[in-house]
């Protein structure tokens, strides 16, 4: 009786195991939080100090079209116009999400609402596969297919915006398919019967029921492309052409914030202005990578309610 | 105007061009990559050192680099993820402010771009803590990139484990830690292996994290030193080493070899043929765990 | 729901509104009892005022429908619910407040067993089911571990099914074997308390009547509290019966007293079969 009494009132090997395991677990867990807050620690850190030790102006930095961090204009002040860049990358990240879209949206469809069974035999799988496929070759398949292709059909090098935009749209065209599969998937059947049952046709259904109640997913998938579409460095700067100018059109070689920066950070000196301009260049994309998240969050949101 | 029954026609002629188009472009990319590279494939090409000036160098080193910074990868980034998986599901007041955060955190370090993951690695790992150009970079670099992915799929598969399995270890006064190592850790594990061979796949393809990190030279092996601390030993940490991903990024913006399409179709294609192969082999695995798990001995 | 409650209650006169059976500790050996147990999900109360007295060696089985509150009751009785709710109030276990902070959970739950609705076996042979807690408690002695396998599995009226594979894996097994292996594995134990939460309601009915022999069997050796919804089987097995509704209890008495002649009228009704 009493034995029992006193081991319920004293801590058990269970219960300092438990508490090992979730000492344990837990740090797991701080360790990725720390990593999270470390990255943004040092690269905000890096990439203010060319406003607050370099004393570039912000608004030169964001609107300035001349980029040459190394030289200095008439009144000494160097040249960090990042806006080519910025551009740039705002414009292949569009540009492929537009063409992107209606693909992903069509193929969706085709094989979630009229072919399901060749939905599931053979493009699912292969969609799936793509998502996979690593960027540099999507970089390669670009640099030996679509810049001779560009060259031929509108003269000039080949590499630029264009080039730039079609390598992200094919890189970016399984996640988005994939993604706006399972949205599809995810409307309930009876829409589809009661739909039917009203007398519409297929495509009505699909147009004004399905497509229309899982907006707010395929809206999702698209966000989520143009995030990876903007992030992606290497892929673009195999075709852009890496020439940090104000794109005249889409193709004369240009630049995004992912190709000059991966180009220069091992051509310039830690601590310089060079380098820490470059680390700007960073910020931005991390800064954007934070807004794709905020968007991405807002439309769950309105689509919860 | 069209009337409904025109335009329901209509619409899915568009969408089954919409498909095919979509089908052939996928062909296309993957069928170009495998008819340029596969002819190129040869047990030299796979197996010889890349050369920097002249045609006939291989991939050898790269693709050995390629699977050792994978398992160095793993080796760091799977306890971690397992640990923080644990913990997110078996442990975690899900309501708490601070777990609510961290699962914010944990997807916003999902979204980053790898070039910011690798510049970051670069920063800290090999300039602050002097750990130079090296597949200990590199690994931790791919670590930060596959941390979220694979504490999610942790988390998933644990989530798939029935509560009732808890509840049977609790009532008999085994702790958490002693259910979750015993039983749901056991029950879980056919998909967590697949989580982590597709996690695999994904890691062995970038090469964004990678330049800064692990660096993109690939200095020649010895194979016959498998002693980790001599500078040419395969196994040595501390060396830098290009992967298959960065040596195709490397050859097509700067090579200089007469052969660099050939060399870049090549090792593109080595690098498809093993993303399918991880694909295959997660799904592989999953059954095979899958049945011994379930089997009636 | 109380205003509820009480405005049925006043329309019906003269029965009282509640009858609990007051336990007589000299005549009476009481194995667990609760004082102004409340439970609560967030801010929605699914059980309170709930003061019950369990006899040792007998069984007691808690009744009423869905949403009553009796299985909450009985998962709080081993502080199972203590993740997902706040539980107040007194559980009396051998002199001691076992819903209190001092207490170690894990150890406690060693002597006061539960057994759930749906089986649950892990996914192990039907030996290692039933040894893997002792040997986690610390137990190691192989022939020690091989009798507790053979008696428990006898007790719970397995032995004569299994004895042969007992390295075969549990989830082979049926349903009501399955079931009955979780019994012997709760046993195997040696708990004081077992707690059953309707452990029938996902079987057969010669699997369920196996399972109600082998608790009048276990009856010998522990304290046994039932959560059913079949009324023929709590009164079938069970000494005494605690009737919930709406979060309270509203009778508790003799079995054989609750089945003829209930005091209160939900439970006439209830018993009756006029809802449920």
């Amino acid at each position: 009786m009493d034995l029992i009494r006193e081991s319920l009132l004293k801590k058990s090997k269970a219960s300092k195991k438990d508490q090992f395991g979730r000492v344990i677990t837990f740090s797991a867990l701080l360790l990725i939080v720390l990593v999270v807050v470390s990255i943004f620690w040092f690269v905000a850190s890096k990439g203010l100090a060319t406003f607050f030790s370099n004393k570039v102006n912000l608004w030169d930095f964001l609107s300035g079209k001349n980029w040459a961090p190394g030289q200095t204009d008439a009144s000494g002040t160097p040249l960090t116009g990042a806006l080519p860049m910025i551009t740039g990358s705002f414009l292949v990240t569009l540009m492929a999400a537009l063409i992107a879209t209606p693909f992903a949206i069509g193929t969706a469809v085709f094989m979630t609402e009229i072919s399901p069974k060749r939905g599931a035999k053979i493009l699912g799988p292969v969609t799936e596969l793509l998502v996979g496929i690593p960027s540099v070759v999507y970089g390669f398949i670009g640099l030996s297919v679509i810049v001779p292709t560009l060259r031929y059909l509108f003269g000039g090098s080949g590499f630029g915006i264009l080039a730039g935009a079609m390598v992200l749209f094919v890189m970016i065209l399984p996640t988005v398919t994939s993604m706006t599969v399972d949205t599809l998937k995810s409307v309930p059947r009876h829409y589809r019967e009661s739909a039917l049952a009203l007398g519409a046709t297929r495509w009505q259904t699909i147009y004004k029921v399905i497509l229309r109640s899982a907006t707010p997913g395929i809206l999702t998938a698209v966000v989520f492309g143009m995030a990876r579409a903007f992030g992606e460095a290497l892929a673009v700067q195999m075709v852009i052409g890496n020439a940090s100018l104000m794109p005249k059109d889409l193709t004369s070689p240009a630049s995004t914030l992912t190709s000059i920066l991966t180009q220069g950070i091992g051509n310039t000196v830690m601590g310089s202005l060079e380098n820490n301009v470059l680390w700007s260049l960073a910020l931005i994309l991390l800064l954007m990578s934070l807004v794709f998240n905020i968007i991405i969050r807002a439309i769950a949101k309105k689509g919860a309610i | 105007m069209l009337n409904p029954k025109q335009s329901d026609k209509l619409a899915s002629v568009m969408l089954y061009t919409i498909a095919g188009f979509v089908i052939l472009v996928l062909a296309a990319l993957v069928g170009y990559i495998l008819v340029q590279g596969v002819p190129h494939l040869s047990w030299h090409f796979l197996t010889s050192p890349s050369s920097a000036f002249t045609a006939g160098g291989g991939i050898g080193v790269q693709l050995f680099n390629s699977f050792y910074l994978l398992i160095m990868t793993m080796i760091i980034s799977f306890p971690i993820a397992l640990g923080a998986g644990i913990y997110l599901h078996e442990y975690a007041n899900q309501k708490n402010q601070f777990i609510r955060l961290t699962r914010t955190a944990i997807e916003i370090l999902s979204s980053l771009p790898s070039v910011v993951v690798g510049l970051f690695g670069f920063l800290l790992f090999v300039v602050q803590f002097k750990l130079g150009f090296s597949i200990l970079s590199g690994a931790i670099a791919l670590t930060f990139f596959n941390l979220p992915l694979l504490t999610r799929s942790v988390e998933d598969s644990l989530r798939s484990i029935p509560n009732l399995q808890r509840e049977a270890g609790a009532a008999l006064g085994l702790s958490r830690w002693e259910t979750v190592g015993h039983i749901i850790l056991p029950a879980a594990v056919p998909s967590i292996v697949t989580g982590v061979v597709l996690s695999a796949g994904r890691v062995f393809g970038e090469a964004a994290a990678l330049i800064y990190t692990a660096g993109q030279s690939a200095p020649a092996l010895d194979f016959g030193d498998w002693n980790p601390f001599n500078t040419a030993s395969p196994l040595n940490i501390m060396r830098p080493a290009e992967t298959l991903a960065v040596h195709i990024w490397k050859v097509n913006s700067e090579g200089i070899m007469p052969d660099a399409a050939a060399v870049s179709a090549g090792a593109s294609a080595v690098l498809i043929i093993a993303v399918l192969l991880f694909n295959f082999l997660a799904r592989f695995l999953s059954s095979v765990l899958y049945k011994h798990l379930t089997a009636t001995k | 729901m109380t205003a509820n409650l009480q405005g049925s209650l006043n329309l019906t006169g003269s029965q009282p509104d509640r009858h609990i059976y007051q336990m007589d500790k000299d005549k009476h050996e009481i194995a667990l009892s609760t004082t102004d147990l409340q439970v609560a999900y967030g801010n929605n109360v699914a059980l309170q005022n709930a003061d019950l007295s369990f006899e040792r060696f007998k069984i007691t089985s808690l009744i009423g429908a869905s949403g009553s509150g009796k299985s909450t009751f009985l998962r709080s009785l081993n502080r199972m619910n203590d993740d997902v709710a706040t539980v107040g109030g007194q559980i009396m276990y051998r002199g001691l407040d076992i819903n209190s902070h001092d207490i170690d959970v894990y150890e406690m739950r060693k002597h006061i067993g539960m057994v759930f609705q749906r089986p649950n076996p892990f996914a192990k042979s039907i030996s290692d089911n039933i040894t893997f807690a002792l040997k986690q408690h610390g137990m190691h002695d192989k022939k020690k571990l091989a009798e507790i396998v053979e008696t428990s599995l006898k007790q719970a009226a397995l032995w004569d099914e299994v004895k042969d594979d007992l390295k075969k894996s549990a989830l082979s097994l049926s349903g009501g074997q399955q079931q009955r292996l979780v019994i012997a594995r709760a046993i195997a134990m040696k708990p004081d308390i077992l707690l059953l939460d309707e452990p029938a309601s996902a079987l057969d009915p010669i699997s369920s009547s196996k399972i109600e022999d082998t608790l009048m069997e276990l009856k010998k050796h522990y304290t046994i509290i039932i959560v059913t919804h079949n009324m023929q089987q709590a009164s079938r097995i069970s000494d005494y019966t605690a009737f919930f509704h709406a979060g309270e209890v509203i009778e508790y008495d003799l079995t054989r007293k609750i089945f003829t002649r209930p005091k209160v009228q939900l439970t006439i009704d209830y018993v009756n079969g006029n809802f449920g």
